[in-house]
């Protein structure tokens, strides 16, 4: 699924060290991984790798079997857009749409994710919105808030849209950037439950990125981040 | 279909900038339209004041000033013309027939006009337009008078109202002649031209406002045992004229005659007068405002200049603002050619919009000043159809305003990737 190997990666070519020096680092399909560390440890950086928004100074980044490096900037676009989907730590929703707007726009760009759900569905004209309907339900957003303003939902009903629109379609990769931070225990232990629910539904790998290590019990492996550094 | 649907929600979203822009684009239509409109139609108005005369003679002085004190009114001439000479040259062979006229006298700012009754069969204007009575009939007696539409609208005379003119220009003149009242027995219909604002007398009573005995002698003593009889007698009355006239208007049998009478009239030696052709001294004329032409043209422009300029300023200020819209887009993976599409899209809907709404102020616009141009430039506008120019003219605006979009575009379209991931709430 994931595949990084002696991955180094600077901000800009004159750096004396590297921001991210990572020997070795494998991520089987349907784990769920959760990645932490303290600020400054690199874990942004290593998210734009994986999203393939960045692009490494040495090493090999496979994902999906395929060499991010290797591909140009609209391939990468392209291939991100199909196969993974991304919960950013400020949700990222376009305030004049709608939360069912939003979730489907997740695959307005992607004709793969796109044709999953046309195929699972009968009624073809309403399938995006019937499947981001199903998801909200399934992250707990109830009906009533299905076609508010994006700008009138709480931190935490934001959150979930975000979630749903990141597993519309079923991408084979999910990346979760703390997108806790501004939940409290409980809530944040429910929702992650959730995520786990979606993530065994749509066959999806799921990696978790907090800061936080109380969460770490929920995941079936963690992954230390100032570990896995290679000191220089 | 997608960036559509984003487009038109976006705009949506950013109604209050977008309307100020949209107004923006709309007025400045609605300026160029009308600025041409006005244009186009002041240059046909000027070149319609008279047509289908080949010559117009005067007493000798410059050929624009000929042309303005007997078409347009303006100003005078000092020397008329002797009824001898009108005689002798409308004789010659060729000519088919000649409208004599003579002017300086006024009534409450109007013109007054002493001509025959060859002028309402001969006179033209516009496309060889005869003139048509609204109301009434041509004058038939020496105290008879026929308005212009706009005297009548103006000064809100009708059919048998009594009227009197004074002699001299200007509504201040001293000199009334109370004892002459004029009655009202025509009125004209608008032509757009100075007819309008001109009140026409039969020429024989032009030297009864000055007090002229002479050769109206005879018609005056008649006018009074005569006024009540019957129309074939009347006519007789107008039988009559003055020693001078201000010009005359010919036309030719053949416009192979025009040049030769011109050239025996400019080289007429019992007097001298000059002969020349409407047509010609008119384009003359508007070659001298054609500056005035140009300038109305270079402001037309230079309104949409700065309308689109202030188009580009509200994209690109709202672009930084939308930052983090569109690197939201790039984020759930919109391609950069997404975005490129997407403010292409929306520039070209404001464009688009706005001359829509520019195009319906223009005929409001044209639709309410129509009539305040028309009484008060002598400038007819039509409301007609977007002319195939008018058209062209909204086609540059909209594909300047496209190209124009195509700025901020290109700048979404290289916005990097990392913005959107990046951007904190």
């Amino acid at each position: 699924m994931i595949n990084l190997k002696n991955v180094t990666f600077k901000w800009h070519k004159n750096d004396s060290s590297p921001t991210l020096n990572i020997k070795e680092l494998v991520i089987e399909k349907g784990e769920r991984i959760f990645l932490y560390g303290p600020s400054g440890s690199g874990k942004s950086t290593l998210l734009a790798i994986l999203a393939g928004i960045n692009t490494v100074t040495s090493g090999e980044v496979l994902i999906l079997n395929k060499n991010l490096s290797t591909l140009s900037n609209t391939t990468r676009d392209a291939f991100r857009a199909d196969h993974i989907g991304y919960i950013f730590q400020n949700f990222n929703l376009l305030p004049y749409l709608t939360p069912i707007e939003n979730i489907t726009l997740g695959c307005e760009f992607s004709k793969i994710r796109k044709q999953k759900i046309l195929k699972q569905s009968s009624n073809k004209s309403a399938a995006l919105q019937n499947e981001a309907i199903r998801l909200l339900n399934a992250l707990g957003l109830t009906a009533q808030y299905h076609n508010k303003n994006v700008a009138e939902l709480s931190i935490g009903e934001q959150q979930r849209v975000a979630a749903a629109r990141a597993f519309i379609g079923s991408p084979e990769l999910i990346i979760a950037d703390e997108p806790t931070s501004a939940l409290d225990t409980n809530n944040r232990e429910s929702f992650i439950k959730l995520l786990f629910e979606q993530a065994k539904l749509s066959n999806s790998t799921l990696v978790f990125v907090s800061h936080d290590e109380t969460l770490k019990p929920l995941f079936n492996r963690s992954i230390d981040l100032i570990n896995l550094q290679e000191q220089v | 279909m997608i960036i559509a649907k984003l487009a038109y929600k976006s705009l949506l979203n950013r109604r209050a900038s977008v309307l100020l822009t949209l107004f923006t684009i709309a007025i400045s239509v609605m300026l160029l339209l009308s600025i041409e409109r006005v244009r186009i139609d002041a240059k046909s108005s000027f070149s319609n004041t008279i047509s289908g005369t080949d010559l117009i003679v005067g007493a000798r002085t410059g050929d624009i000033q000929l042309l303005l004190s007997s078409v347009f009114r303006i100003g005078h001439t000092n020397n008329g013309v002797s009824w001898k000479s009108y005689e002798y040259i409308t004789s010659q062979r060729g000519v088919k027939w000649s409208i004599p006229i003579s002017l300086g006298d006024s009534h409450k700012g109007q013109a007054v006009l002493g001509t025959t009754l060859d002028y309402f069969s001969h006179y033209r204007f516009a496309k060889k337009q005869n003139l048509t009575f609204n109301k009434g009939r041509p004058f038939a007696a020496i105290n008879e008078v026929v308005l212009g539409s706009e005297v009548a609208n103006k000064l809100g005379y009708k059919l048998n109202d009594s009227i009197v003119i004074s002699h001299g220009m200007g509504n201040t003149s001293f000199h009334h002649h109370d004892d002459n009242p004029l009655k009202v027995v025509g009125v004209l219909n608008p032509t757009g031209t100075p007819v309008d604002k001109t009140l026409h007398i039969p020429l024989a009573a032009i030297d009864l406002i000055h007090g002229g005995k002479a050769s109206l002698v005879h018609e005056h003593e008649h006018e009074h045992e005569h006024e009540h009889e019957h129309e074939h007698d009347e006519h007789n009355n107008l039988v009559g004229h003055p020693k001078q006239i201000t010009a005359f208007l010919m036309g030719f049998n053949s416009p192979l005659y025009t040049l030769q009478i011109r050239r025996n009239i400019n080289q007429y030696k019992p007097e001298a007068l000059l002969g020349i052709m409407p047509t010609v001294t008119l384009k003359e004329l508007w070659e001298m405002l054609a500056i005035v032409e140009k300038i109305l043209l270079l402001f037309s422009a230079v309104v949409v200049l700065i309308s689109l300029l202030g188009m580009l300023t509200t994209l690109l200020a709202n672009l930084s603002q939308r930052r983090r819209e569109l690197a939201i887009l790039r984020s759930v993976g919109a391609r950069p050619w997404h975005l490129f599409t997407l403010i292409s899209i929306e520039s070209l809907l404001t464009t688009l919009l706005g001359c829509l709404v520019g195009s319906a102020l223009y005929y409001l616009a044209i639709f309410s000043a129509g009539g305040y141009l028309q009484s008060h430039a002598g400038i007819s506008v039509n409301i007609t159809m977007l002319s195939y120019y008018e058209l062209g003219l909204i086609g540059v605006i909209m594909a300047a305003g496209f190209i124009i979009g195509l700025i901020p575009a290109t700048r979404a379209y290289f916005y990097s990737l990392s913005d959107g991931m990046s951007i904190k709430a």
